[in-house]
């Protein structure tokens, strides 16, 4: 093995070019289980944690664009306000050890359908800045899920930052797990309101081989508060809605049964966190007529 | 390869060290640092806790190399970490402990040791950010670190004796 360390984005991209096969690592909290556990070789290993672009992030006008190493403890002291249902999401990951070297790019590189961030990046709106030598790319975060463990990265491509829209309402995020920390997600569900778009999206996880969207539901539910008039009055929703919400959300699902779970479980308890994450993000959206969240504090399900 | 970073305010060296091989492993067999404790290897228990440029992480998920230049404290650097940090006034420091370390012996928060060292890091770094922590902080703060055989009763009074006697103005509960 041969351990490379890049002191600039350009010599990593350019090591990248030169081995393909070298894994990248920052915060080491994927990588290094793999490696302790004899489940990996790599011919190269590159550290990144000397790259200080990947350890910054800068909030624009309509996206915060976040470094691929900023770690999740950063997220949850400095983004909060702007990336509300992030912030929650990167409270449930491990413990403050992980949180303090785990990150997004990690996240979206080793692209486990468990993965905490992305529900919340799937529900926000997301692109995933992808660069190599030959250029960059912006993949939007629902096509960069391409399978169980896989994700639409080039070989010699890496992950440079991911831009995430700022709220523009509520934002909530739920987890099952057997307790509040050190958990993998049995499943996990993301949901934002856009009240300048009149939409609502929602991203599901570790209930299907990819994170992904609940279309059809965000769908019906967008069409709901639009033909209720409910995004002017800010009524509560019918709960027939939430209902019908809820259930297009396990529809959504493609789960398996593993260690942590079964399919049938999990299909019922995205339906549960569905129903009830809406209900939370509806109360702040009424009680402050658009309602935009920014406690970073767990809400018991 | 060669290594080289700053364990315990000393400059180490480790030569021939495996370019896959953790901070935990280099600490503990090539530098006799054998304080920070090697259970799970995943991150998941949190015994071999360090802090890395201040913050604490688990030296299982460090890759030695990444460590090149930067600045580690473990359990054995504790004292001496915490001295230079208060002063010596400081309070609820005894000889050699630091006075996280004596409010464990004192309210029993130590039985057979192995999650100690880890426990200790995180819950010095907690009241040096922290110095009131409220039960929930404490418990946040730990919750990366398992312990299977104290208890996290005695863990939580050693943490809340801790701070309070960090707290000159807070009287003394144990």
């Amino acid at each position: 093995m041969e351990f490379l360390r890049p002191a600039s984005w350009e010599e990593a991209l350019a090591a990248k070019a030169e081995h393909p096969s070298a894994v990248p690592i920052a915060g080491g909290t994927d990588v290094m289980v793999e490696i302790n556990f004899d489940h990996r070789r790599p011919t190269h290993l590159m550290d990144l944690n000397r790259v200080h672009e990947l350890h910054e992030w800068e909030i624009g006008d309509e996206t915060v664009r976040l470094g691929a190493s900023v770690p999740y403890s950063k997220i949850i002291d400095e983004l909060a306000h702007e990336l509300p249902g992030l912030a929650l999401a990167s409270h449930t990951v491990g413990s403050p050890q992980i949180r303090n070297r785990g990150s997004v790019g990690g996240n979206l590189g080793a692209a486990s359908p468990a993965g905490d961030s992305h529900p919340a990046l799937l529900a926000a709106g997301a692109e995933v800045e992808a660069e190599s030598v030959r250029g960059t790319r912006f993949i939007p975060v629902e096509d960069f899920y391409t399978g169980v463990k896989r994700n639409a990265l080039a070989e010699d491509e890496l992950i440079k930052r991911v831009h995430i829209k700022k709220a523009d309402g509520p934002q909530q995020f739920s987890k099952v797990g057997t307790r509040n920390a050190m958990v993998i997600a049995v499943c996990a569900f993301g949901i934002a309101l856009h009240p300048e778009t009149r939409t609502v999206r929602a991203g599901i996880g570790s209930a299907a081989p990819t994170p992904l969207r609940a279309r059809t539901a965000e769908d019906f539910l967008g069409a709901a508060l639009e033909e209720g008039g409910l995004w002017d009055s800010g009524r509560t929703i019918p709960p027939s809605v939430a209902r019908e919400f809820a259930e297009l959300c396990s529809g959504a699902c493609n789960p398996i049964d593993d260690v942590r779970g079964s399919a049938a479980y999990r299909r019922r308890a995205v339906g549960v966190m569905a129903r009830r994450t809406l209900g939370w993000v509806w109360e702040s959206y009424r009680a402050t007529g658009n309602g935009r969240t920014t406690e970073g504090g767990a809400q018991c399900a | 390869m060669r290594v080289t970073f700053t364990v315990n305010g000393r400059r180490h060296e480790a030569d021939d060290v495996w370019e896959g091989e953790s901070l935990l492993y280099v600490l503990r067999e090539r530098m006799g640092l054998p304080g920070s404790k090697n259970a799970c290897e995943q991150g998941e228990c949190g015994s071999c806790t360090v802090r890395l440029d201040g913050e604490p992480v688990c030296a299982c998920l460090v890759a030695a190399g990444q460590v090149e230049g930067r600045e580690v404290v473990t359990v054995e650097g504790l004292a001496e970490y915490a001295r230079e940090r208060d002063g010596s006034e400081g309070r609820g420091s005894t000889g050699d402990l630091a006075p996280v370390q004596q409010a464990f012996i004192d309210a029993g928060a130590v039985q057979c040791g192995f999650c100690t060292p880890g426990l200790l890091v995180a819950a010095d770094e907690l009241i040096e950010r922290n110095p009131q922590p409220t039960d929930a902080d404490i418990r946040e703060a730990l919750s990366g670190n398992l312990c299977r055989c104290t208890g996290y009763e005695k863990i939580m009074d050693a943490v809340r004796l801790a701070a309070a006697r960090a707290d000159d103005s807070a009287p003394e509960v144990v």
